[in-house]
């Protein structure tokens, strides 16, 4: 039976549990809200990831990882760009630029960075590709995955901590009424920066998670920081209907105050 | 006969059974289920779908209070219970810290369901490990504005007090042009 199904039923960490138990080889393709990514296996070890259309060509690596320079990067583009990564990885050892551990040390740097985004991907779908492997031309490497199922369990019980912090992204946030802070004397992040310029009670939390392109446990990881910080508090979005009007069994506004007031005589009276 | 109702909610083994007992001038008609799970064994018998008193205003008015179930798997009968509440109270547990968590998410998911004043109550501070209402405040991470009030579930005259502050809440708010 194929294997797929959605993320919210079964985790990244679970799927990469399972190729690792079952040693299977294949490609796990991930269809998330807003990107895709593939991950191959080789016996249950990563073997080659990428995510969207992220140029992961073994001299972006490289270059990404401070091995070559951005001119280097530039020449290998202009001259090189018929070649496979297997041939440009023999090519830079050959002329001594890199050893084999550097370009190996980059490939897996890199592709474990990849499933590390993926662990905060929680919606999509995903399929695997049985015995579906990468072209002969790019470089495979060899990753157990055990240390990175530890690390997508932990992330895994974040997201649950989290949910259960901001159960609903349909709220809004707004700064807290506290005289005196000064946010330009806080150190924020650039992802905080980001949430922090679309602070308004008008702005659900869903709506900054779109409008900075942050994926449902990112921007939840970033509000439950600034609420740590008592920087901001979730309060209804500001446009929002109220929905009391049947919590009265009148409309009249004099008669509710009446009616509350009389709530307060029985209770008193109690 | 006009009804109007208010909701007490909270984390499970709150007190929010003993509380509507104190002031209900009815026998509380509750729903209560001897417990299943280990880890909830901290009492013998838990309510499952809701409790209810009710008060008697006058001929015309009727109060009900409507208390929630606490174990997180009854949740889907929250926003029910929710629907058209002139307030709530959320109880919290003074001597178990480990219920703040539950007792914050709780109170972030009755704001969503309706904008409704609200004020949240520490219960059981008659208990030597109860926590001081100062750190309870910052745990629960409440801004000062929020009305947080010491309780004893079984202490009528205290009980009276936290509804009373919910309904001073509503006329305040009332007057605020808020509904």
């Amino acid at each position: 039976m194929a294997l797929r199904g959605n993320l919210r039923d079964f985790t990244i960490t679970q799927l990469l549990n399972l190729i690792n138990l079952a040693k299977k080889t294949g490609t796990l393709v991930i269809e998330g809200p807003g990107d895709f990514a593939w991950v191959a296996f080789r016996e249950g070890k990563l073997a080659y990831a990428q995510i969207g259309r992220e140029d992961n060509r073994l001299a972006a690596i490289l270059q990404r990882g401070s091995k070559i320079s951005a001119a280097q990067y530039r020449m290998i583009k202009e001259r090189a760009s018929n070649m496979s990564d297997k041939e440009l990885g023999l090519l830079l050892i050959n002329a001594g630029y890199l050893n084999q551990s550097d370009i190996i040390d980059s490939l897996q740097h890199y592709f474990i960075g990849v499933v590390r985004r993926l662990f905060t991907w929680v919606e999509g779908t995903f399929r695997f590709e049985a015995d579906q492997l990468p072209p002969s031309g790019l470089i495979p490497v060899r990753i157990d995955l055990e240390n990175l199922i530890i690390e997508g369990a932990r992330q895994l019980r974040e997201w649950e901590q989290l949910q259960e912090e901001i159960p609903s992204l349909d709220m809004a946030l707004k700064f807290m009424d506290r005289p005196g802070t000064n946010l330009r004397n806080i150190n924020l992040s650039v992802e905080e920066w980001r949430v922090v310029s679309y602070v308004n009670p008008k702005n659900t939390m869903r709506q900054i998670a779109q409008a900075t392109k942050m994926n449902d446990l990112e921007i939840r990881r970033v509000i439950y920081g600034l609420l740590q910080a008592g920087l901001v508090e979730i309060v209804r979005p500001g446009g929002a209907t109220l929905t009391n009007q049947r919590m009265f069994p009148t409309t009249n506004k004099e008669e509710q105050k009446s009616l509350v007031n009389r709530l307060i005589n029985r209770i008193r009276s109690i | 006969m006009q009804t109007v109702k208010i909701v007490v909610t909270g984390p499970f083994n709150a007190g929010k059974t003993e509380f509507i007992r104190s002031v209900s001038e009815i026998d509380v008609v509750s729903t209560e289920r001897k417990i299943s799970a280990e880890a909830e064994k901290v009492k013998s018998t838990t309510t499952v779908a809701m409790d209810f008193g009710r008060i008697t205003v006058d001929d015309d008015l009727v109060l009900y209070l409507f208390g929630t179930p606490g174990q997180k798997r009854f949740d889907f009968m929250w926003e029910i219970l929710s629907e058209g509440m002139l307030g709530f109270v959320v109880l919290v547990d003074s001597s178990r810290p480990e219920t703040f968590r539950e007792a914050r998410t709780i109170l972030e998911t009755f704001r969503a369901y309706a904008p409704t004043p609200y004020v949240v109550a520490a219960n059981k501070q008659d208990k030597d490990d109860a926590w001081d209402l100062d750190d309870m405040r910052v745990a629960l991470r409440l801004d000062p504005k929020v009305k947080f009030l010491p309780v004893v579930a079984t202490d009528k005259e205290k009980v009276k007090k936290v509804l009373l502050e919910l309904l001073y809440s509503i006329l305040a708010e009332m007057e605020a042009g808020g509904s």
